[in-house]
């Protein structure tokens, strides 16, 4: 039996999310097909082929899936799903936004954001933000699947060798264009594939103190995150947002910086190695998930610790 | 011009929702039920939109039990001008759901279905994008911004690395993300009036729906506990602490 990995990538760089796929995948099926479509991506799919446990690389390079509109790259992918017993997609944005469609196309159930493999048709998934973890059974015969990537290992990508196949697959819908992107710049890791995050909650009272945040981040080659809050706030720009409606994490360092904890952000940080609180309020909900908890005034305690690290 | 907005009857986002002793589900004995924040924001959406003259009628519709009828009168209080139920005894799931509404929409032909990115219950993230596939429309998911001119929409949608804009043809479906907009509470003469509202019930079974699950749950089990940590009580313990005991910074 054969999956389709559907790779995240932005045309020039495989992104980390596509190997925690190949490693949920491998957990279903013997051999793992990974479809690269893009526009000028060729190096995409040499990446992908160095992935462990990939056999066969689909490359699909023409202009309509430059930006991976939903309406082309779902009409794509089911054109290719005639073999294939699973299809499965990182739950990024992207992935959650083309892959429902595919399900559609095949008439079949997707399973959002599973986070264990229990057997070929079982999987495990949390809903209500994280506060039950459901264990389901696919009735479907093929299995479309979004992988929350922090629950799965990435394989390593250095020493495959899959052979690149690539294909004249043209397919744009005409429904919808593509206007611009603004995408954050920044030369700070991603926050999704970080070791180290600090992120900053409603009690960093506006955005110039997140510059507390930076110099800790410098230190620590820590990417920057944010609660809800703070983004709602207009301290920070969306894309800093962790929890359940934002970016799931699981560094090693999670350091949660005038964070109360509340349910939705728990939901997208809980699983991090160690998580340290810096909270002037003792009863903040996020002690009870914190390793190292300090009661202590952030203005105060961020400058120190900045010099001791 | 007509829109159709999709909402769905949910535990409120304040109730902490824990599995049932059995973990054969969720227990959701006594708890308060609202409707989902995403649909309620696709709601407000619609009627700034019949406010500023670009919309004309605003349907809101569910598929489920007939107690939703709840929800679809709060959605009536916020604006909307008439409801529909499609009951069925089965708890939906979002592909049986999306055939649901693309009866409707084939039936009624709004020109665009605004409706909440997911549902905070399940988590699906689902209905809107297999609505989009089944009737071939155009999709923008996460709004965070709508305009609508010359029978297109653009959007800006909120995705992983910042914002992105696009353009879709109408007819389409947009699914809302947490920062379209605000939405304002329904006052008391709106609520009354919300009962003088048509509410037009259907039956997912005469309209020959297929709402058979798809996916069966085996059981429900809470999240794995995290063991209690300690209070450090300085800066210099907290540094020594990652150094020399969790060993994750140097």
């Amino acid at each position: 039996m054969t999956a389709l990995v559907i790779s995240e990538h932005d045309n020039s760089e495989l992104k980390g999310a596509t190997l925690n796929t190949i490693s949920a995948a491998l957990q279903l099926d013997e051999e793992i097909h990974v479809l690269v479509a893009g526009s000028n991506c060729n190096t995409v799919a040499e990446s992908a082929a160095k992935a462990n446990g990939v056999s066969k690389v689909l490359y699909v390079d023409s202009p309509e899936y430059e930006n991976f509109l939903a309406e082309n790259i779902s009409l794509l992918i089911k054109n290719l799903s005639g073999d294939y017993s699973s299809i499965l997609a990182p739950a990024t944005t992207n992935g959650k936004n083309y892959m429902p469609r595919v399900a559609a196309f095949l008439d079949v159930a997707q399973i959002s954001d599973i986070s264990s493999v229990e057997s070929n048709d079982t999987f495990q998934r949390p809903i209500y933000a994280g506060n039950c973890i459901a264990t389901v059974t696919s009735s479907d015969d093929v299995k479309v699947i979004t992988v929350r990537t922090t629950a799965f290992d990435p394989v390593p990508s250095d020493s495959g060798s899959a052979e690149i196949v690539k294909l004249e697959e043209i397919n744009d819908a005409g429904i919808s264009q593509f206007i611009k992107d603004e995408l954050a710049e920044s030369d700070r890791p991603e926050l999704t594939s970080a070791d180290v995050i600090i992120s900053g909650g409603r009690g960093m009272q506006n955005g110039e103190n997140f510059n507390l945040l930076e110099g800790i981040a410098d230190k620590l080659g820590a990417a920057i995150g944010a609660s809800r809050a703070a983004v709602d706030s207009g301290f920070v720009p969306n894309d800093y947002q962790v929890g359940q409606t934002g970016k799931i994490v699981a560094p090693n360092l999670y350091i949660a910086v005038g964070i109360s904890g509340a349910i939705q952000h728990l939901a997208g940080m809980k699983d991090s190695k160690v998580i340290v609180a810096i909270n002037k309020d003792e009863d903040a909900p996020i002690f009870q998930v914190a390793d190292y908890g300090l009661v202590a005034d952030l203005f105060t305690a961020l400058p120190e610790m900045e010099s001791k690290i | 011009m007509k829109i159709l907005v999709p909402i769905k009857r949910v535990v409120d986002y304040n109730v902490k929702v824990r599995p049932k002793a059995d973990e054969s589900g969720v227990d959701l004995n006594n708890v308060k039920m609202a409707i989902n924040p995403f649909c309620e924001i696709a709601v407000e959406e619609a009627v700034r939109l019949k406010e500023a003259g670009v919309a004309e009628e605003i349907t809101a519709i569910t598929v489920g039990e007939s107690s939703a009828q709840e929800q679809l009168r709060t959605a009536l209080a916020l604006g909307a001008d008439k409801a529909i139920l499609i009951e069925t005894e089965y708890e939906p799931q979002p592909l049986g759901i999306s055939k649901a509404l693309k009866s409707i929409v084939e039936r009624d032909n709004p020109d665009l279905i605004l409706m909440g990115k997911q549902a905070i219950d399940g988590d699906n993230n689902q209905t809107g994008q297999m609505l989009a596939a089944l009737l071939g429309y155009p999709q923008a998911t996460f709004a965070s911004e709508l305009k609508i001119s010359d029978g297109k929409a653009e959007v800006t949608r909120e995705v992983d690395g910042g914002l992105q804009t696009i353009s879709i043809n109408l007819p389409a479906i947009v699914t809302s993300d947490l920062r379209l907009n605000e939405p304002r509470y329904a006052s008391l003469p709106n609520i009354m009036k919300a009962k003088q509202k048509p509410l037009e019930s259907l039956n997912a079974e005469e309209l020959g729906i297929d709402l058979n699950p798809r996916i069966s749950t085996v059981k429900v089990s809470p999240p794995p506990e995290r063991e209690a940590g300690i209070i450090v009580e300085s800066i210099d313990e907290l540094v020594d602490k990652l150094k020399n005991e969790a060993k994750v910074i140097t």
